[in-house]
């Protein structure tokens, strides 16, 4: 089994090589000459204001918890899709099942105004 | 070859895995829980199975971890949380226990045991993976993969609730 | 022993071939890019470097590698560091999966023109498009700027979002084809390109796409006047070279897949298999420009309401429709 996939662990070695090696390269390279100044977070050249440790809109967090549950559904619909012939007429009806019924969840979210952004 | 690999990637899976529950800083917890995703994905791939490990990247590392990492963002937990009380400790040995057996008694059960049920790591390998999934899938097990679909549902109209109390 | 050894030789081979050709690629598809928005802006664009400037990639190279290596204050430093490796490599691995002609024979041995020809194929290079995101997040969290952690969420947003009708619009493809296999996707449409039968779901592929380049009129987490230079804000030097090619490569990826799923990828008439390839990946890649030339970007609101209140519900009925008609015209 291994051996198909034998190229994408060469793949990965000499990906993660050419990055670090790049970076480890420009380091030697480069110039090092930091300063307080340099080294602050850039907020256009004024003084630094608050942090950038702040708590964010819940909104995002609804974005990902939906994400979570309609990749689910996708990936449900991927082994439906390489077999939906040896699955027939039935095999269809028990994906339009599974969709309407997330489809109504959908709906719900919808209505109750998730996915607005003002 | 093989086996040596698997004995690497058996390392990296163990020492991410307890770097996910002793690392100080939430995020590093989070990667960490990445590398043992990754690692899990190849011994899906080694036993056959290329479709889980799909899964497992796609819905673990890229969605569940995914409203991990943004939990973590959007509530600033960046620097270390104050530990305090172990009284977890002790159900967490006990799950850890029972979850150890369970793995023990599937694997006696196993092809290791010689005695095989309808389907074996042959015909996986003739049939395919992802046709085996599917055919079980919408055939043995209709009733559960549509339960899971209410259960999804469950899970959308919850989120909704947690997220937009007021409304 | 030899054998692995042949093997082994044959699939560096090939990787040191597919990497420089897309590292070259890319390079010059940054010249290209500046050069043609050039044009359309009535600019004359990059021409000091070698003639027609067709050495500015080296110069900017030279460039990034002599920056200085700024590590802000305050950051994650090993997040920090971590974070554009993850971009760059995330980007070159889908590269494993793209076939670029039909199998050659060469030397008496049969060499397929893909680096491995997985039958998850699609879940492969979607699963690591998933992925993909962990640049971004990371490196907007870690760098301990407002500007970047604001591009970061934002940004993770708009990919998880629009991954959603990406991953829908590739299942009619599937269908088709009835494999995960990118070689038998290709296979499948030897005499008529998918995008002729499926145009909808092109389109619905298309525009996803263009939104998982985080290009303009997607660019919000980059989005230079509200938000500096986005995620990458606190990036300099090779770091931010890092990023800048896993863009750029992703791009490569995006119209490689694009060319895969809808375009017939490398059949054509009269010239070479590979020449089509190319060809229809640098004319994706051609569009992502001239939008770039021709549009404005999108308000956040607009984008989250047409990623979730349009192209995902179009993508499923499109899913329904389409798989419908196929389990009723194969007289399921």
């Amino acid at each position: 089994m291994l051996d198909n996939y034998l190229p994408i662990l060469v793949l990965v070695a000499i990906a993660f090589a050419f990055a670090a090696g790049s970076v480890v390269f420009s380091r030697l390279v480069g110039q090092k000459k930091p300063s307080v100044v340099k080294l602050a977070p850039y907020e256009c050249g004024m003084p630094l204001f608050g942090t950038a440790r702040d708590r964010f809109s819940i909104k995002f967090y609804i974005i990902a918890m939906l994400f979570i549950v309609f990749d689910i559904e996708v990936v449900f619909l991927y082994p439906w899709s390489v077999m939906f012939k040896r699955l027939g007429m039935f095999g269809f009806a028990e994906m339009g099942v599974f969709i309407v019924i997330l489809f109504v969840g959908y709906v719900y979210v919808w209505k109750k105004g998730a996915l607005e952004w003002e | 070859m093989e086996i040596m690999y698997f004995y690497l990637l058996a390392a990296v899976a163990v020492a991410s895995g307890f770097m996910v529950v002793t690392c100080k800083s939430p995020v590093n917890n989070a990667i960490a829980l990445m590398m043992t995703f990754v690692c899990l994905a190849n011994f899906y791939v080694m036993l056959d199975a290329p479709f889980m490990a799909a899964i497992q990247i796609m819905v673990y590392a890229g969605a569940i971890l995914m409203l991990i990492i943004f939990t973590i963002m959007l509530l600033n937990l960046g620097t270390a949380v104050a530990r305090k009380g172990s009284h977890s400790v002790v159900w967490a040995t006990v799950l850890a226990l029972l979850i150890a057996m369970q793995g023990y008694f599937v694997i006696n059960r196993g092809e290791v045991s010689g005695i095989t049920g309808e389907i074996t790591g042959e015909m996986v390998k003739k049939v395919g993976h992802t046709e085996l999934i599917a055919k079980s899938l919408f055939t043995d097990f209709l009733l559960p993969f549509e339960i899971a679909s209410i259960l999804l549902l469950v899970a959308i109209v919850g989120a909704v609730i947690i997220a937009k109390k007021e409304v | 022993m030899n054998d692995i050894l042949i093997t082994l030789l044959i699939i560096i081979i090939k990787l040191g071939l597919i990497f420089a050709v897309v590292l070259t690629m890319a390079a010059y598809l940054v010249l290209a890019e500046r050069k043609i928005l050039a044009r359309m802006q009535l600019r004359y664009g990059p021409n000091r470097v070698g003639p027609f400037g067709m050495f500015q990639p080296v110069a900017d190279l030279i460039k990034m590698l002599t920056k200085e290596d700024v590590c802000p204050a305050g950051a994650d430093k090993y997040l920090f560091l971590f974070a554009p490796g993850l971009a760059a490599v995330t980007a070159l691995m889908s590269l494993a999966v793209v076939p670029f002609g039909p199998t050659i024979e060469i030397f008496g041995q049969q060499v397929p023109q893909v680096v491995c020809d997985l039958n998850i194929g699609v879940l492969y290079f979607l699963g690591l498009s998933s992925l993909a995101v962990y640049g971004i997040a990371l490196g907007g969290w870690a760098s301990n700027s407002k500007y970047a952690l604001l591009a970061s969420i934002r940004g993770l947003a708009q990919l998880i979002s629009y991954e959603l009708s990406m991953g829908l619009a590739v299942v009619p493809i599937i269908m088709a084809a009835r494999s995960f296999s990118l070689t038998d996707i290709v296979m499948a449409q030897e005499s008529l390109p998918f995008v002729l039968i499926y145009p909808e779901t092109f389109l619905i592929f298309f525009v996803s796409v263009a939104a998982e380049s985080k290009r303009i009129p997607f660019d919000l987490p980059e989005a230079e006047n509200e938000l500096v230079a986005g995620f990458h804000t606190e990036y300099s030097g090779m770091r931010f070279g890092l990023f800048f090619v896993g863009e750029y490569i992703n791009m490569i990826i995006l119209g490689s897949m694009t060319t895969i799923f809808f375009l017939g990828g490398w059949h054509g008439p009269l010239l070479p298999p590979i020449f089509w390839f190319l060809f229809k990946v640098l004319g994706v890649a051609f569009v992502f420009i001239w939008m770039r030339g021709t549009m404005p970007r999108f308000r956040y609101d607009q984008l989250m309401h047409f990623g979730w209140k349009v192209l995902m519900p179009i993508a499923l009925l499109d899913v329904v429709v389409r798989g419908g008609f196929m389990v009723w015209s194969l007289g399921g």
